[in-house]
């Protein structure tokens, strides 16, 4: 060669990005990579393009991204900094691709401890999924971003995902779900939770977040105040009213990010279901008479009552040790889904079960803990629901 | 006119960490005006403070309000060390001196540091409260409105052109001082940064005072450039057109106050002047001016150690020079010298009198109306600035007239036309000896003079000019075509005579403002840097631009033509050689424009006198057909079939809107490289002296060449830049083809080898040939070029021939046998030309005509629209690109460079329409290259440019149809432009908006709802139109806030705006809201689909970066995309703030790269200007023209009821 290109750039007052390009910036593509996809991708073709041409294009582009990267750190910044012009919508695109993730990645690292111990093992898991490193790194890091602003954060964790990140509301709630597994520590990378996918536990979380946690109950205050909802709400409000001064106020002032410790305590109230033997047989009796005819599954629920009676209250009774809540999933697993699962329960008739399960006890002459049992079970019912599949 | 500056610092954000303990940072901020300084409080421990200081109040003279910017300096106070900057925000306050313009600033600016880039923002607002001007000794012209716009700015009328107006201010560069080897990079930059501001300010207000003194209140196309002559200094001149411009809007006395009229008062006041011409006095107490102009053009450093040292090493070469420059002198210039009496003594006054003899008339009035009293004040300055460092002596080199001789001669001496309208004029020779006579091979050096030999270099240029007149213009007056064509050309050329220099800088005029084009005319000189050791000859870069530009002038004279359209200056420098280029259009213009009287109103005159004005009379030759200055073919009109045309037609101009064209246009480059040996001083500047006539030449052939190649006729918009480095010489010639209805189509190419007797060969030569037949076939269909044959045939006989033939010869080496070759005619062919000498040039040649075609969906001009182009949309996209080229191989020769060269070009313009391919069908308009030899084997190209896209669907009807369209469009745009004030009125700050009435302040705020809605309804995407929506209704808020910025009552009135605002932004949800409003830019003066209702100032930023960590900032690549980035942010941000929403007639003036990848280390320096603007869209322009206008209605009937 006679000649080499020293220095190239391309600057556009609305700046120039291509999504496709995007793309293979954010999977972590080499420069060279990139170019070679776009070529085979047939983008040469339609615009007699030489390699360089697509080099120079390429290269541009990666810069533009790189030098955008700061600033989608804190998207905030993005809509109010002068240096690029990036039309709204085309912001919006940016940073919903800077956050989103592979859930294959999401999985290896959802309810570990984003540290730096964690960090390390991003090689492993690269060579596990296929995902590139420099990927890998982004999304961690997405991951700990979002961790570390809203933690510290009061009110709801969605809507705070939202406003400092400028997410989609799907994209803010699977970061919520990360931030409270995370949080929680929640194990979820057991052989026997392979199953489950991202998205099942995104939704698990969503309903822990939305009826668990301290910020569930101001939530639920403001529900209660929107909709005129039934006496259970209110009841539950009362409660919460004499056990939390704190939130008498609207602005609801604990997290999203943290299980209702007193909630957790009351769990314990529910062992009388299963200590006291008039109300197990009584419960069961209830439930078997509903259920009658109405499943091929009958005799195995009949013969299974007490165990699978015994595994959910026992699963609540324990969840204020932390050990125990981090097993939460694993519980459900092991205890109701496998065994159902080996009986060969369709998934309506889980459905069915919890159903009448849960409301049957509602009905229990000498049960006095309504409200904690409709708040634990009608989170167990979804969960279980959503975790019980193939 | 003293002022009152007022600044108030409100806030900042995403300041850098500057404390790393805390990771925060306690900022504070410095206002400095003048050598006034404000600080603001600490705001502790903050990214995002908030200062909402008190207004910090300068009171200035309005002087310095033009020359000096508002300098603010973001710092993070350290209770323990020095406080560390942050960064600057240099604000310049001369939109706020306009009354029309802009009457507050307030926005967010980014704080620049030209160490870090852009560190954050601040918000800051300021304000001018200007007092009449009492004072008679004003050296001020607040009031006198700048445009880069090269055409007649929208929402404006011209009364009157007055003509060129022009100055250079000179000093030491920053750079070169021996404080730099002490100081910081940063203190370095920011001094240079702000001498250029400094010097950019004083400019232009002694351009404006300039203007004032010509009774004119406007700058158009207005040229701004800086030569970095390094050593021996720093200049900063600039070129426009002056005009009386008027406000299309009802009360143009109002619009215009006290700030025009002291131009009447100066002139009856003979003492304002007095002192301009002794000393430097641009202040009005003498206490100030010696202490300010001291610090401000010496920046207190006049320091004489190190440049005696320098005067000692300079003078001992100087001496050698200036014998050998006598030599040369006496050789070449002194013939031409005795043949005519110096300029004053003006043999010929009848037609040439006014011109030369401005000086003394200027001095019996003590008053100088322009150019006289420019030359003096800015060499008083001059004096102040250079005394240490510049002095007589620098050695100069006319290449002027021998450029414009040599390569054209022998084609212009052989009968058929080769550079037919590029008029380079034989004038030596025609003073000489007769014009067919071939001349001797160039002389190595035409003319050199020391110091004392410069005037005389001045005079001798008017000699020839004198000369070619007498040959020239005096005869073709009385055997000129019709009497009509007489009366008018005398008539122009006495308003135009009255004018040292008849330039105009525009390159877009209404109908019937041009009457005929010559074509183009230019000029180069290569000069000697040099300090002027002598202070008493400190003019000396005046003094080159004044020879060049009697050259250009004399050029234009000799074609007939009195006045020059579509001027521009330009130079190139490498070390100590400079190249100093004008160019432009030789033509006659209508004489109203010039006159006073009969001014207002143009348009009706013109339509009046000449109620059809022939759209092809532009291409009529201005000159004598019988006592034509140079060889030309001339045919009848194809068009009119009365008057002559030329068969070729080249200028620099726009293409007029009269025009008619067949098909679209096509961008036409012509590359050359040029090897020169390594040299220095006179060699140097003699080898690049001979080098530039032959490079001239061939870029013109090359031009001609693709010009056929793609059945076109016409060049617009022709620059020609050349470039010098220190081993080369790099030249590009860009302009826009098309195909004039009016000129005769053009033959084909033929292509004839030399060894007729070798048959591979010969294949060879008819593959080629077929090869260039099939572009050319290839070319008709894509540019939708298919002349008429019938045409032909008709008026067959009073077209002595139906092609015109012509040879070309193309010359590698510049051997004086190939020269003298040149003029042998051939015999008649019916085809162009092209003779091969050698199986290089087969492969030249054949490289050189197939340019890569344009990708479907593409265009590309260099002019302001592409012509056969006429439904744009209203999506653009301005880029900057900018690519260095290392030469690997030292060894090259010229034809290798050459195919590097060109491969270059081609390849950037393949990225850019690879990039913009989002965007087909587009045209790149404006394609502006601009080459540059920054070290020895690096070519560095930046392109500047905007992509517009088009309607597809109606771009294919029939072009005429659009074409008549078009025309309307432009005429109904004239008479538009008479109705629009209605809808200004609501803008203009008239005390309405809080008058008493009720009714109409709450019709004013829904007639604003209603046309926000209406436009919503317009946009099919949504975010385009969310984005109007916003723009919209900040415009509107702005508009209020800024018509009764004093009133606070005024401004709640505006308040349900923002509630408007957030509304919509509610509605635009995903959306992140924004406080950052969108600012588009375009090179063009307009913006499609849009209407500019108000010009806020010009926009003329000068920055530079250096970074000492160039990897970590990502290479050279990275840093200049960051760089280009932040000033194209800086850009868009001040003219937010001066409430504007878009840049137009932006360029990037100047982008000079450097760099040291050993060291780690680059710096840039960018140079851009624009105007300001605020726009509508066309529909919203409606919409809220018609509020206004139903709002009166209502009031009529209300008032109609009361009646009742």
């Amino acid at each position: 060669m006679d000649m080499s290109v020293e220095l190239d750039v391309f600057v556009g007052n609305t700046t120039i990005m291509d999504e496709e390009v995007y793309q293979f910036w954010l999977d972590g593509y080499t420069v060279n990579d990139a170019v070679k996809v776009r070529m085979e991708g047939g983008v040469l073709e339609e615009y007699e393009a030489s390699t360089d041409v697509l080099l120079s294009d390429t290269m541009d582009q990666f810069r533009t991204f790189q030098m955008c990267e700061r600033l989608l750190h804190t998207p905030a910044k993005l809509a109010n900094q002068l240096l690029f012009q990036i039309p709204p919508h085309r912001q919006t695109m940016l940073i919903e691709r800077y956050y989103a993730f592979d859930n294959a990645f999401v999985r290896e690292v959802l309810g570990k401890k984003l540290s730096k111990g964690t960090k390390k093992d991003l090689d492993d898991i690269s060579a596990k999924t296929g995902i590139t490193l420099k990927s890998c790194r982004r999304q961690f890091d997405n991951f700990k971003r979002v961790f570390k602003v809203v933690e510290e954060l009061k009110g709801p964790l969605v809507e705070n995902i939202q406003q400092h990140f400028l997410l989609s509301d799907k994209l803010a709630r699977d970061y919520a779900a990360i931030v409270f597994f995370a949080n929680n520590r929640f194990e979820t990378g057991k052989r026997k939770l392979q199953f489950l996918s991202f998205q099942d536990f995104a939704f698990c979380a969503g309903q822990l977040i939305s009826n668990w946690t301290v910020g569930a109950v101001g939530k639920m205050q403001q529900l209660e105040r929107d909709t005129e909802s039934g006496a259970v709400r209110q009841l539950l409000n009362k409660q919460a009213k004499e056990k939390h001064p704190i939130c008498t106020n609207n602005m609801v002032e604990d997290m999203d990010v943290d299980l209702d410790k007193e909630f957790l305590q009351d769990l314990k109230d529910l062992k009388i279901l299963i200590n006291d033997k008039d109300l197990l047989d009584q419960h069961k009796s209830l439930v078997c008479t509903a259920l009658r005819g109405k499943t091929k599954v009958f005799n195995e629920m009949e013969a299974n009552f007490k165990t699978l009676s015994r595994a959910l209250v026992n699963i609540a009774a324990k969840l204020t040790n932390t050990k125990d809540v981090r097993d939460l999933f694993i519980d459900l697993v092991e205890k109701f889904i496998e065994p159902c699962r080996s009986d060969r329960w369709t998934s309506a008739d889980v459905r069915l079960f919890l159903t009448y399960y849960t409301n049957s006890a509602r009905t229990l002459d000498t049960f006095r803990h309504q409200v904690t049992w409709d708040r634990y079970m009608d989170v167990i019912k979804s969960c279980i629901l959503k975790m019980y599949h193939d | 006119m003293p002022g009152k500056l007022k600044a108030k610092i409100v806030a900042g954000r995403h300041l850098p960490v500057m404390d790393r303990a805390s990771d925060l940072t306690d900022a504070f901020v410095e206002v400095k005006f003048g050598n006034t300084t404000f600080k603001t409080d600490v705001c502790p421990k903050s990214l995002n403070p908030q200062w909402n200081s008190e207004w910090f109040k300068f009171e200035v003279d309005d002087e310095d309000l033009q020359d000096e910017p508002l300098q603010i300096t973001v710092l993070d106070h350290d209770t323990y060390s020095a406080n560390d900057a942050i960064g600057k925000v240099y604000i310049d306050i001369d939109p706020l001196l306009s009354c029309e313009a802009a009457t507050v600033i307030s926005g967010w600016f980014p704080i620049y540091d030209t160490i870090h880039g852009i560190r954050g923002e601040i918000n800051v607002l300021v304000k001018v409260d200007l007092f009449n001007d009492l004072n008679r000794f004003r050296q001020s012209s607040c009031g006198v409105k700048f445009f880069c716009t090269t055409s007649i700015p929208k929402c404006y009328r011209v009364v009157m052109v007055h003509g060129f107006v022009e100055e250079l201010v000179v000093n030491e560069d920053p750079e070169y001082q021996w404080i730099d080897r002490i100081r910081t990079p940063r203190a370095s930059n920011e001094a240079r940064q702000r001498l250029i501001s400094l010097m950019s300010g004083e400019l232009q207000r002694k351009i404006g005072l300039k203007v004032l003194e010509m009774g004119g209140n406007a700058v158009l196309g207005y040229l701004q450039c800086f030569d970095l002559e390094g050593e021996s200094g720093l200049v900063v001149r600039a070129i426009g057109t002056a005009c009386t411009l008027d406000k299309l809007s009802s009360l143009p006395t109002a619009v215009l106050p006290a700030c025009n009229s002291p131009s009447r008062e100066m002139k009856e006041s003979p003492l304002a002047q007095a002192p301009s011409h002794g000393c430097r006095s641009s202040h009005n107490s003498p206490v100030h001016s010696a202490a300010a102009a001291s610090a401000r053009l010496s920046q207190g450093f006049s320091v004489s150690v190190p440049t005696l040292i320098f005067t000692g090493m300079r003078l001992h070469r100087h001496r050698s020079l200036g014998e050998t420059g006598r030599e040369h002198t006496a050789q070449t210039v002194l013939p031409g010298r005795q043949c005519r009496p110096p300029f004053s003594e003006d043999p010929n006054p009848n037609i040439h009198s006014s011109g030369p003899s401005t000086p003394l008339k200027n001095q019996t009035y003590s008053f100088s109306p322009s150019k006289s009293y420019s030359r003096q004040s800015s060499s008083s300055d001059t004096d102040l600035s250079l005394t240490p460092k510049t002095a007589a002596g620098a050695a100069s080199w006319r290449v002027g007239p021998r450029v414009s001789l040599c390569p054209s001669f022998p084609a212009l001496s052989s009968e058929p036309l080769s550079i037919p309208n590029t008029f380079y004029l034989p004038l030596r020779p025609r003073a000489g000896h007769g014009s067919a006579t071939p001349p001797p091979p160039p002389p190595p050096v035409s003319a050199q003079s020391n110091s004392t030999m410069l005037r005389k270099s001045v005079s001798f240029s008017e000699d020839l000019l004198l000369a070619a007149f007498g040959m020239g213009s005096g005869g073709s007056a009385g055997k000129d075509g019709g009497p009509l064509k007489t009366l008018l050309r005398q008539q122009t050329q006495s308003a135009l005579e009255q004018r040292e220099f008849p330039f105009f800088t525009l390159t877009c005029f209404p109908p019937g403002f041009l009457i005929h084009v010559g074509g183009v005319v230019s000029a180069r000189s290569v000069k000697l840097l040099d300090r002027i050791h002598n202070p008493d000859e400190p003019e000396t870069r005046d003094a080159w631009w004044e020879e060049i530009r009697q050259e250009i002038k004399s050029h234009a004279k000799a074609l007939g033509c009195h006045a020059v359209v579509g001027y521009s200056e330009s130079t190139s420098i490498c070390e100590e050689v400079c190249i100093l280029s004008a160019s432009g259009t030789a033509a006659i213009l209508n004489p109203k424009f010039m006159q006073e009287g009969c001014l207002d109103s143009y348009s009706e005159h013109s339509r009046l006198e000449d109620p059809a004005p022939p759209s092809c009379g532009f291409c009529h030759i201005p000159y004598d057909e019988l006592n034509m200055p140079f060889p030309a073919h001339l045919t009848y009109c194809y068009n009119c079939r009365r008057q002559k045309v030329p068969d070729v037609l080249f200028t620099t101009i726009d293409l007029p809107v009269e025009a008619t064209v067949m098909g679209k246009g096509s961008l036409i480059q012509a590359r050359l490289c040029r090897l020169k040996k390594k040299a220095q001083g006179e060699v140097n500047a003699t080898a690049i002296s001979n080098l530039l006539p032959f490079m001239e030449y061939e870029l013109h052939t090359q031009l001609m060449n693709k010009l056929k190649l793609r059945s076109m006729n016409a060049l617009f918009g022709l620059r020609v830049q050349i470039s010098v480095g220190e081993n080369m010489l790099v030249g590009l010639a860009s302009a826009t083809g098309v195909y004039l209805m009016a000129l005769p189509a053009p033959g084909g190419i033929q292509i004839a080898g030399k060894t007729p007797s070798d048959i591979t060969y010969e294949q060879h030569i008819s593959n080629m040939q077929k090869k260039i037949n099939d572009t050319i076939s290839k070319n008709k269909d894509l540019y939708e070029v298919h002349p008429q044959e019938i045409i032909e045939e008709v008026i067959g006989s009073p077209i002595p021939e139906s092609r015109q033939r012509s040879r070309l010869f193309r010359s590698h080496s510049e051997s004086s046998d190939e020269v003298s070759e040149l003029d042998l005619s051939h015999g008649k062919k019916d085809a162009f030309v092209l003779e091969i000498d050698d199986t290089d040039a087969v492969e030249d040649i054949h490289s050189l005509l197939t340019d890569a075609p344009m990708p479907s969906g593409f265009y590309s001009c260099n002019t302001e629209i592409m012509p056969g182009i006429y439904n744009w949309t209203s999506s653009l996209q301005m880029f900057t690109s900018v690519r260095v080229f290392r030469l690997n191989n030292v060894n090259l020769t010229n034809q290798g460079l050459n195919k590097i060269f060109n491969d270059l070009c081609e390849n950037l313009l393949k990225s850019l329409y690879f990039k913009l391919r989002s965007m087909v069908p587009c045209c790149l308009c404006h394609l502006n290259f601009a080459v540059a030899v920054p070290e020895e084997e690096l070519i560095q190209v930046a392109v500047t440019a905007v992509a517009m896209t088009f309607d597809k669907e109606q771009a294919q009807e029939n072009f005429k149809a659009n074409m008549e369209k078009a025309i309307m469009k432009v005429i109904s745009e004239n008479e538009e432009q008479l109705q629009f004030p209605l809808e200004l009125c609501t803008e203009t700050p008239a005390p309405q908006p809080f008058s008493p009435s009720k009714g109409t302040g709450h019709q004013d705020g829904g007639g604003i709802h209603t046309s926000a809605r209406a436009t919503s309804v317009d946009y099919s995407s949504f975010a385009d139109r969310c984005s109007t929506w916003i723009e919209l209704i900040k415009l509107k808020a702005q508009a209020i806030r800024r018509g009764s910025i004093k009133t606070t009552a005024s401004q709640e009135k505006g308040s349900p705006l923002p509630e408007g605002r957030s509304r919509s932004l509610r509605c635009m949800r995903p959306f992140p809201s924004s406080t950052v409003s969108v600012v588009k830019m375009t090179p063009l003066s307009f913006l499609p689909g849009t209407r500019i209702i108000k010009y806020l100032g010009i926009i003329n930023m000068f920055f530079i970066r250096e970074t000492t960590s160039l990897r970590e900032e990502g290479g050279v690549s990275g840093f200049l995309h960051c760089f280009i980035a932040e000033v194209f942010a800086m850009v868009r941000a001040h003219v937010a703030a001066l409430g504007g929403n878009a840049v137009v007639s932006y360029s990037m003036k100047e982008c000079v790269f450097m760099e040291n990848p050993n060291k780690n280390q680059a710096q840039c320096l960018i140079n851009v200007s624009g105007d300001a603007v605020i726009f509508v869209r066309e529909s919203e322009a409606e919409a809220t023209a018609a509020a206004p206008q139903t709002s009166s209605m209502q009031n009529l009937s209300g008032a109609a009821e009361a009646n009742a």
